[in-house]
């Protein structure tokens, strides 16, 4: 049985990081069996402030939807990660983007900073995928769900022609993530 | 195993949509308000695609008078809003009460009075769906914490709706219509659903609109059809006119109670978790149930024992069922985001008031698993 897996997405409006959230969420109950809950904040902080999604994976059923402690937390700006390090469960998973983020606070958490904006713009030039390369990322460290699973969710959301690149971005992110995984 | 295609991973607001299309809704009329915006949105793409219609509406009032025409025409009916759009529909939802005609109003609670904390969750709205609406008069309104729950009392509330020709309020919140979470489509004929019972009686037959059968129910005419008839929300008589007859008013009144709070078991719907030897129970609803069965698992886990009945439907307020499941109980929690609603129903039904405790959070937050331990920490004797 896995681990109750509690993330927090956050960033600021546009990069895509509330549908990362859901395609993730998505996968893991439609192609992998697994219970999954995903929130998200609404109102004004949605357009162009910090925005926040919390997701939460299991096997078992979950009730209070709501993450108060992430075990793993993604941030993409620098607000973010200010506003919601603190959070972060202890000997937890912290996934930034070297580009938007400095670390500063020494949270209790494993770090990891990939160049995933850089290298989407780099290898594709588009910056639309850059929330895919950040989810292939995720779960290239993390192993929380298969590349598979967030595939068949994008061949049911997006247009045939954008597929190749968002598999693209996909792998992109899951061999950065993988590697760090040794 | 499922077919996939029945499989989806949405939002609360969707889960709506899903059951009212399951139950037969032809035709919606509404007014897009937060949170309630994503019910009108899907709807506007899913109901063409079955041959019904979807109207945006120049606003609540005319949203709700129009749902009340065309279910008079001989369709299933709703409308859904949240806070002010909700006060806006009351007197429309009183014509309905008194005309008797079917419909369905989803309100989406957020934080209120007035325009008050729209993007955020609220239970606010449960006094307001049973008294919105001026003068004497029975109402039916049920909320549900989960995706598939939601499913479910959606095609309740349409089959309450014919069955009692009365509006059913679908009391959701903020939290459960915007989150999201997987919800397995039933199959056709899995969930019963109640069609329309139109009168048997001929074309230029006399037709009497308001006499009951010998069960209660009002056999409906499509209106604009084969019969000609009156409807009004003044008092009326079996033909539908208006009449102040004394014996008429009473009867009618007494019917438009009756016929709901007679029933009010085979109405009540709830859900329990570990009540059998509970010494403490919360009672809670909507999203806040989630919390309140969250803790109280966590609770079980270290051996206290600790239950919780979580109700689905709130009015008419099944007021028995709440007396013998807290019968044995040392304390009654009620779980509730707004300054204590259904906790004043609660404790004028159990045996013993005083023991009946309230845990809110009315800050726009989900109240958590932690705010109901605190407050269980303080009955038990504990301290924070």
């Amino acid at each position: 049985m896995m681990e109750r897996s509690r993330l927090v997405f956050s960033g600021s409006g546009g990069q895509g990081i509330i549908t990362a959230s859901i395609i993730l969420a998505e996968a893991a109950v439609i192609y992998e069996n697994k219970n999954a809950i995903q929130s998200q904040s609404y109102g004004a902080a949605a357009r162009g402030g910090s925005t926040r999604s919390d997701v939460i994976i299991d096997d078992t059923e979950i009730f209070f939807p709501k993450v108060v402690q992430p075990n793993i937390l993604i941030s993409l700006t620098q607000e973010s990660y200010n506003k919601f390090a603190s959070i972060i469960r202890p000997g937890g998973l912290l996934l930034v983007d070297s580009k938007y983020v400095a670390v500063e606070k020494k949270v209790d958490a494993v770090h990891i900073n990939l160049p995933m904006y850089d290298t989407v713009m780099k290898e594709i030039g588009k910056p639309i995928v850059f929330n895919i390369c950040v989810l292939g990322a995720l779960i290239g460290v993390s192993k929380l769900i298969k590349p598979d699973s967030i595939l068949k969710v994008l061949e049911t959301t997006i247009a045939e022609d954008f597929m190749d690149m968002n598999k693209k971005a996909l792998d992109l992110g899951f061999e950065m993530g993988e590697k760090l995984r040794g | 195993m499922n077919n996939k295609n029945n499989i989806k991973f949405i939002q609360g607001n969707e889960a709506c949509v899903e059951g009212a299309i399951y139950a037969g809704l032809d035709f919606f009329a509404g007014y897009p308000i937060t949170p309630s915006t994503e019910i009108a949105e899907h709807l506007a793409s899913r109901l063409p695609q079955k041959g019904g219609k979807f109207i945006q509406m120049e606003d609540e009032i005319a949203s709700m008078g129009a749902v009340i025409g065309a279910s008079l025409t001989g369709h299933k009916v709703m409308t859904a809003t949240s806070g002010p759009g909700f006060s806006l529909k009351q007197e429309a939802l009183g014509y309905a009460c008194m005309a008797e005609i079917p419909c369905v109003i989803a309100n989406v609670q957020r934080g209120g009075p007035s325009t008050g904390n729209p993007t955020h969750v609220s239970q606010g709205d449960i006094n307001q769906a049973r008294w919105g609406t001026h003068g004497d008069h029975a109402i039916i309104a049920m909320t549900a914490s989960n995706h598939q729950d939601v499913f479910n009392i959606t095609v309740q509330a349409f089959n309450l709706a014919e069955t009692y020709r009365t509006p059913v309020i679908l009391l959701l919140d903020e939290v459960i219509g915007h989150m999201r979470e997987k919800l397995v489509i039933p199959e056709q004929g899995e969930i019963p659903v109640v069609e329309r019972l139109r009168t048997s009686v001929k074309k230029g037959v006399d037709y009497h609109p308001y006499l009951p059968r010998e069960d209660g129910r009002l056999p409906m005419s499509d209106f604009g059809g084969e019969h000609r008839y009156n409807v009004t929300g003044l008092f009326h008589d079996m033909w539908g006119f208006p009449s102040n007859d004394p014996k008429i008013v009473s009867e009618l009144l007494r019917h438009l109670v009756d016929k709901i709070e007679n029933n009010v078991n085979e109405i009540a719907m709830y859900k329990e978790y570990w009540l059998d030897d509970a010494d403490y129970i919360l009672i809670s609803y909507g999203s806040s149930a989630r919390s309140a069965v969250h803790m109280a698992r966590n609770r079980r886990a270290r051996g206290v024992k600790i239950g919780v009945l979580e109700l689905q439907t709130l009015w008419p307020f099944p007021a028995d069922i709440v007396r013998e499941k807290c019968a044995g109980a040392k304390a009654v929690i009620v779980v509730e985001m707004n300054m204590g609603q259904v906790v004043t129903q609660v404790k004028n039904a159990v045996d013993n008031p005083h023991n009946v405790f309230l845990a809110n959070r009315v800050d726009g937050e989900l109240i958590s698993p932690s705010d109901i331990k605190t407050l269980l920490r303080m009955i038990q004797g504990k301290g924070v």
